[in-house]
C-alpha cells in the first residue's frame, strides 16, 4: 500500500484499527526518507532507525492494551510518523537550527510542542532542513545544506521551514511542524503545494521553540489535508505555564467543527493585496476560482481595504530583526554552541580596530581581552551571513538616537496595521488572498538581494505583526507545473473556522492533495 | 538613512561580530538597501499611537514560588565549549 | 556647618537580593553557598528556546518595600531587556525594568547623623526589579588562566532602589544606607546578608563648588563601586570627596570636560581606582522583553502588602518613647536590633518587668551575650517571661543586681525556673533576726568602726559588708549597711 497517498487522519485510524502497525507505517516513512531525502535534502538529520521504531513499538504495545498510561492522550493520530523543524527541541537529539552555531548542540529539554506530539503518540521521524535561525524564505541560509523543491529540483521549497514543507510534498512524511514568524510555515506550504497553518499568537507553546522574534514567533502544524492540519493544532494547541504568552482559554474541537457550514460567511478580498503589481496573474486566477468555489458555498464576497498594509514588510523588517539581535545574543560560545579555534581570528586586525576605536576613550588597554576575542571570533564564525545582517540591522534599530526613528515607529505603525485588521473583521469573517507574490523560485535567484526577499513577504507578515491565524492551502498548478496557493486569515483564536473554510474548499475540488513525482 | 562604513563598524562592535574590510562594503551596501525599504516608516503619521510591542493582550502572567529541580550539573555542562566539571570556562576577561 | 570649600553630592544605588525561594523567572533555588552550577535550569542557562516566567513573591515584596519607601506604585509595570555582552550574563541581556518600574518616585526619612535630634530626607527616584547575573572567577594573579563562570546566582531577583543625589555627607552616606538596610529587614524583604551579596551599594559622587562670582562649578560624576561594607562608603565617599577636589584644583576639569567615570574602592589601601569601563556600557539598547507580559497592579494587591509591612522602624522608636518613657538613644539601640528583639522587649515590659530596668538589662546582659555567641534573639536561651521573673525579683528586693546576674549566667546554661537557679547557686534568703544578729557581732568585734562612723567617715562601714559577706555569702550588702548604721544610731 502507498501509504503517502492517505491522509494523516485515515493513517491514523488504520494504525487505531490495528490493520497496519505503527511501526510498519514507521518503517515505511522512515524508508522512503533514506531515499528519496538524498534528491531533496529535506532533513538535517533522521533520527537514529533503531531508537525511531523502538519508539513506534511502545505505541504499538499501547494500542494494542498490552502497556497501559503511556499516552498522555490519544488522539486521530497516534501512531502517525511526523517530521519536525529543527527549530524545536527535542532532548538528547541534535537541534541545530541549520545554524554552524548550533551543529552539536543537544537540548537538555523538549519543546512543549513536540512533548505534546509524542504524548499523544505521533512518532518523530526526523529534523527538518531551515533557513538559519528561521531568518529566510528560501532555506537557502541553513549552514547544513540546500533543500530542493520536490516538485521542480532546481527550485526552492520556500522558507525557512522549507525542509518540512519538502518532506511532505515527496511524501516522506504525513505531516510535519514548522515555525512561522513572517509567513515560515505558510510561503513553503505554497511553494511545495501542501497546506500549512499559522496558529493565532500564544495559542501554540513557545517553550522549546528556538526564538527568532518572540513577538512574532509561532509553531504551526503542516500536512496535505486541512482534516490533518486540524488535527495537529488539536494536540498542540493549549495553555502551558512555562511560556507566559500561552494563551490560557478554552479550545474547540477542531476535527468535529470542520464541517460547520459555509452559508452566509463573509469573505474579504484586500484590494491592497489582490491588486499588487508584484502578484504572479496565475495566483490572482487562483484566488479567483476560491471566490468562486466559496460563493458556491453560501459564502458572500466583500471588498476590504487595509491602508497601512504598504508598511507592513517595513514595519516587520524593523521589529523582527530588533528583537533578533537581542535573542541571538545568547549565542557567544560561553556556554554553548560552536567555539572559534584559538588564534583562528584571522581578521584579529579588524577587530582590534573596531573595538579599539568603540573603546577609545576607556582607560587601561584598548585591546580586546582574549574573552571578547573569542566572543568576537566565534559569532562571526558560527553565524551565517543573513543572520548577522539582520544582527547588524536589529542592533542599529535599537542603538541610541535611532530607535525612535525605527524600533518605536514601527510598533506605532502595527499598532495601526491592527487597527486595520480590527476594522476589516467588523465587516468579514474571513479574509482571502495570495501567500507569495509568485510560485517557487530558482535556487540562487533571490538569496543575494535582500531586498527582494524580503518584498516576498509582503502578504504573510501581517498575520505575525497583528497575531492572527493564517492558513496557506494549495489551489492548482502553475503552466509550469508549480504549486499555486491561497493564504485565508481569520480573527485571533478563530482558528475553527479558518479551517473550517479552507477544508471545504479543498473537498470542493480546489486542489486534490498531491505526492511529487521524484524519481 | 546614510549608514557609513563606520557606523556598520560601530554597529557590529555592539554586537559582538567582526567583519573584514571587504566584508564591510557588501554589508554596508545591503544595508543601507534594507533602510531605504523600512525608511518608509517616517512617513506614517502616527501621533498619538500607542505602541505594540505584544500581539496579544496577555498581562499579570506571574507563578508561584516553589522550588523545582532544575538540570543535574553535568545536563547543564553537557554542550559547553569548555568546562572543568564544576564551571564553564571562557579565556581570561582581563589580559 | 561646612568646613570645606563645596558641598558634596551622593547618590546612591542599592541592590537588594529579595527574600524568594526562587530565582525571577525560574524555579531554581536561590539558597546561597551550592555547589557551582547545581541550582540552574533550561532558563537561567539561557538554553535555546528557554522562555522566563514571572515570580509571583518577587513581586509581593518588591510592592511592600516600595510602600514602606513611600514610593508611588502604577497600576501597570513591565520588563524590558537590558542588553550588553558577558559570560556571566548568558543570555546576552538583563532583564530588568527601563520605563515603567513597579516603584516610582519615594523618600526615606531617618536620623541625621551630622546633626543629632533631626531628621535627613532622602528622595527616591525608583526602585525596579531585575534578575541578578552569575559569578565570574578570575585569575586575579597573572590574568592568564581562563576564567571560571558559576550561574547558581544567575536570575536571582534583585531590588534595585536610587536615590535622588541629596547625600551631601559621608556620614550620611551610611546612615541611609543602615537605616535602609534596618526597614529592609523589618519588612522581611531580604536578609540584606552584604557577605553574601544580598544588599550591594554604589554610590555616584561629585562636588558642587561655589566660584567667586556666585556660579558653581560640578566636577564629572564618579561611580563608586567594590563598596563592600558601611564603613567602606562611608570612607570611599570620603576619600572620593577630597581626591575630586584636589583634581579640580589641578586641572580644573568640570562635569562637562569628562564623562562619568567608574572608580573601584580598594579597602586595604584606602583609596578609589580607575576601573576599565565596559564597551557598551553607552548603549543598551533596552526595549520590551517580548517574552513577558505587562502585569498589572491591583489595589488588592497593593492593601494586602500594606498590611504586612507591620510596624516600622520610625514608628518603634517613636512608641518606645512615648510608651515606655525610653530615651530616644535607648529607643534607638532596642530598634536598630530588628524587629524581634524590640517584640522581646515588648514582652518583657508586657510581663511586668520595669521599662526602664528592661531597657537597661536587654541592652546590656542580652546585647551582649547575643554577640558574644553570634546569636539571633530567637536563639537566646533565656525567654523573655523568665528574665521577666528574674528582673521583677530585682524590683521586689528579692535578689541584688549582683546576684541577679548569677542568676542569669546559670539560667544561660540551665533551662529551669528563677527560684530552682537561686536553690542551685545556694543563695538564700535571710531572715531579719539572723541578718541583726550577724551585725551586733561585727560591731561588737570592730569597736573602731563605730568610731570612725561617728566621726562622720561612712565609708567606714564598707569594712562590715566585707566582712559580712564573709561570714555568710548569701547576705544583701544593702540590707547589711542600713542595719549597721541603724544600730549604730540606736546605741
Amino acid at each position: 500500500m502507498k501509504l503517502e497517498n492517505l491522509s494523516a487522519v485515515a493513517l491514523g485510524k488504520k494504525i487505531a484499527a490495528r490493520e497496519i502497525s505503527c511501526r510498519e507505517a514507521t518503517a515505511y516513512f522512515l524508508q522512503r526518507s533514506q531515499e528519496l531525502d538524498p534528491q531533496v535534502g529535506a532533513y538535517i538529520s533522521l533520527l537514529d532507525e533503531s531508537a525511531v521504531l523502538a519508539e513506534a513499538q511502545r505505541v504499538d504495545q499501547h494500542l494494542s492494551g498490552k502497556v497501559h498510561n503511556f499516552l498522555a492522550k490519544q488522539s486521530p493520530l497516534t501512531g502517525v510518523p511526523v517530521a519536525i523543524k529543527d527549530v524545536l527541541c527535542l532532548e538528547g537529539w541534535p537541534t541545530t537550527c541549520g545554524s554552524r552555531m548550533l551543529k552539536e548542540y543537544r537540548p537538555p529539554y523538549t519543546a512543549t510542542a513536540v512533548d505534546r506530539l509524542q504524548q499523544a503518540g505521533l512518532v518523530v521521524l526526523g529534523k527538518t532542513n531551515m533557513d538559519e535561525f528561521a531568518m529566510g524564505s528560501s532555506t537557502e541560509n541553513s549552514a547544513l545544506g540546500v533543500t530542493r523543491n520536490p516538485w521542480a529540483l532546481d527550485r526552492t521549497p520556500g522558507g525557512s521551514s522549507g525542509g518540512s514543507a519538502a518532506v511532505l510534498a515527496a511524501g516522506m512524511s504525513p505531516l510535519a511542524i514548522g515555525s512561522d514568524t513572517g509567513g515560515s510555515v505558510r510561503q513553503p506550504a505554497a511553494f511545495c503545494g501542501v497546506c500549512g497553518l499559522k496558529p493565532t499568537y500564544g495559542l501554540i507553546s513557545r517553550w522549546g521553540l528556538v526564538a527568532y522574534a518572540s513577538s512574532l514567533d509561532q509553531v504551526g502544524p503542516m500536512a496535505h489535508h486541512v482534516e490533518d492540519v486540524a488535527a495537529l493544532l488539536q494536540i498542540m494547541a493549549g495553555h502551558d505555564p512555562r511560556d507566559s504568552t500561552s494563551l490560557n482559554v478554552a479550545l474547540p474541537d477542531y476535527v468535529q467543527q470542520l464541517d460547520q457550514p459555509l452559508d452566509g460567511l463573509r469573505v474579504g478580498i484586500v484590494s491592497e493585496h489582490l491588486h499588487h503589481g508584484s502578484l504572479d496573474s496565475q495566483i490572482v486566477s487562483a484566488v479567483q476560482q476560491a471566490c468562486r468555489l466559496l460563493q458556491e458555498l453560501g459564502a458572500r464576497l466583500v471588498e476590504i481595504h487595509l491602508p497601512h498594509s504598504a508598511h507592513s514588510v517595513a514595519a516587520y523588517y524593523v521589529i523582527a530583526p530588533c528583537e533578533a539581535s537581542s535573542n541571538l545574543a545568547r549565542y557567544e560560545a560561553a556556554h554553548y554552541g560552536f567555539r572559534a579555534p584559538k588564534n583562528s581570528d584571522h581578521q584579529s586586525v579588524t577587530i582590534r580596530d573596531a573595538a579599539g576605536r568603540q573603546s577609545a576613550s576607556n582607560l587601561g588597554s584598548n585591546e580586546p581581552s582574549p574573552l571578547e576575542r573569542m566572543m568576537i571570533a566565534s559569532r562571526s564564525q558560527g553565524l551565517g551571513d543573513e543572520v548577522k545582517r539582520r544582527i547588524l540591522l536589529g542592533t542599529f534599530a535599537l542603538s541610541a538616537g535611532y530607535a525612535d526613528a525605527y524600533y518605536k515607529q514601527a510598533l506605532r505603525v502595527r499598532r495601526l496595521i491592527a487597527q486595520d485588521y480590527q476594522s476589516a473583521f467588523q465587516q468579514v469573517d474571513v479574509l482571502l488572498g495570495p501567500v507569495a507574490p509568485s510560485p517557487a523560485y530558482v535556487l540562487g535567484e533571490k538569496v543575494d538581494d535582500p531586498v527582494q526577499m524580503y518584498l516576498g513577504d509582503l502578504f504573510t507578515v501581517e498575520a505575525n505583526l497583528v497575531g492572527l491565524p493564517a492558513l496557506s492551502l494549495p489551489a492548482g498548478m502553475s503552466n509550469s507545473g508549480l504549486p499555486l496557493a491561497i493564504q485565508l486569515q481569520a480573527p485571533q483564536l478563530q482558528e475553527s473556522r479558518l479551517l473550517a473554510t479552507a477544508h471545504q474548499l479543498q473537498r470542493a475540488g480546489l486542489f486534490e492533495p498531491q505526492i511529487a513525482p521524484l524519481g | 538613512m546614510q549608514l557609513s562604513r563606520d557606523d556598520v563598524r560601530k554597529v557590529a562592535a555592539l554586537a559582538k561580530l567582526e567583519l573584514s574590510d571587504s566584508q564591510l562594503d557588501d554589508v554596508a551596501e545591503k544595508l543601507r538597501n534594507v533602510l531605504r525599504l523600512v525608511d518608509q516608516l517616517s512617513q506614517v503619521d502616527t501621533t498619538g499611537v500607542e505602541e505594540m510591542a505584544h500581539p496579544v493582550d496577555v498581562h499579570s502572567v506571574t507563578r508561584g514560588d516553589q522550588i523545582q529541580a532544575g538540570l543535574p550539573r553535568e545536563a547543564a555542562l553537557r554542550n559547553a565549549p569548555q568546562t572543568d566539571g564544576e564551571f564553564f570556562l571562557v579565556p581570561p576577561v582581563l589580559g | 556647618m561646612s568646613a570645606v570649600p563645596y558641598r558634596l553630592v551622593v547618590g546612591l544605588e542599592v541592590h537588594v537580593q529579595l527574600a524568594t525561594n526562587t530565582k525571577l523567572f525560574c524555579s531554581c533555588s536561590t539558597k546561597f553557598g551550592a555547589p557551582p552550577n547545581t541550582q540552574v535550569c533550561p532558563v537561567c542557562l539561557a538554553q535555546p528556546g528557554a522562555l522566563p516566567v514571572l515570580n509571583a513573591r518577587a513581586v509581593e515584596l518588591a510592592i511592600r518595600t516600595g510602600l514602606a519607601l513611600n514610593c508611588r506604585i502604577d497600576p501597570v509595570t513591565k520588563w524590558d531587556r537590558k542588553n550588553y555582552f558577558y559570560p556571566d550574563l548568558p543570555k546576552g541581556y538583563q532583564i530588568s525594568q527601563f520605563d515603567r518600574p513597579i516603584c516610582g518616585e519615594g523618600y526615606l526619612q531617618f536620623p541625621d547623623p551630622d546633626s543629632p535630634g533631626d531628621l535627613l530626607t532622602v528622595r527616591l527616584i525608583r526602585a525596579h526589579l531585575e534578575e541578578d547575573a552569575g559569578k565570574s572567577l578570575h585569575d586575579e594573579s597573572s590574568g592568564t588562566a581562563d576564567s571560571r563562570i558559576d550561574l547558581n546566582r544567575a536570575g536571582t531577583p534583585l531590588l534595585e532602589i536610587v536615590s535622588y543625589p541629596d547625600i551631601s555627607s559621608p556620614a550620611a552616606a551610611k546612615a541611609y544606607l543602615t537605616d535602609l538596610r534596618l526597614l529592609l529587614i523589618y519588612l522581611g524583604v531580604s536578609d540584606c546578608n552584604m557577605q553574601e551579596g544580598s544588599l550591594r551599594a554604589d554610590a555616584n559622587v561629585n562636588l558642587h563648588i561655589p566660584q567667586a562670582d556666585g556660579q558653581t562649578v560640578a566636577t564629572p560624576i564618579v561611580e563608586l563601586k567594590n563598596l563592600n561594607s558601611f564603613r567602606a562608603v562611608e570612607r570611599a565617599v570620603a576619600y572620593e570627596a577630597q581626591r575630586q577636589y584636589d583634581h579640580w584644583q589641578r586641572t580644573g576639569q568640570t562635569i562637562h570636560d569628562a564623562p562619568k567615570q567608574t572608580r573601584g574602592w580598594d579597602d586595604n589601601a584606602g583609596v578609589t581606582k580607575a576601573q576599565r569601563e565596559k564597551e557598551e556600557s553607552a548603549d543598551y539598547r533596552y526595549f520590551p522583553d517580548p517574552d513577558l507580559v505587562p502585569l498589572k497592579v491591583t489595589a488588592d494587591m497593593l492593601a494586602q502588602q500594606r498590611q504586612l509591612m507591620g510596624e516600622l522602624p520610625a514608628a518603634a522608636r517613636t512608641r518606645l518613647q512615648n510608651q515606655f518613657g525610653l530615651k530616644a538613644y535607648d529607643a534607638d539601640v532596642i530598634v536598630s536590633q530588628g524587629r524581634p528583639v524590640v517584640q522581646y522587649y515588648d514582652a518583657l515590659v508586657g510581663g511586668g518587668a520595669d521599662a526602664r530596668r528592661a531597657s537597661s538589662w536587654l541592652q546590656q546582659d542580652v546585647l551582649r551575650t547575643l554577640k558574644e555567641h553570634s546569636w539571633s534573639i530567637e536563639q537566646f536561651p533565656i525567654s523573655s517571661q523568665r528574665l521577666g521573673e528574674l528582673l521583677q525579683a530585682i524590683d521586689q528586693g528579692n535578689l541584688d543586681n549582683a546576684r541577679a546576674r548569677n542568676v542569669f549566667q546559670y539560667l544561660l546554661e540551665h533551662d529551669v525556673s528563677i527560684s530552682q537557679a537561686i536553690e542551685a547557686l545556694g543563695i538564700k534568703q535571710i531572715d531579719s533576726s539572723q541578718l541583726t544578729d550577724l551585725c551586733q557581732l561585727l560591731l561588737q568585734e570592730n569597736p573602731q568602726v563605730v568610731v570612725q562612723f561617728r566621726e562622720g567617715n561612712t565609708k567606714a562601714l564598707g569594712y562590715l559588708v566585707g566582712a559580712a559577706k564573709k561570714k555568710d555569702p548569701n547576705v544583701d550588702p544593702k540590707q547589711v549597711r542600713e542595719l549597721c548604721e541603724k544600730l549604730i544610731q540606736a546605741m
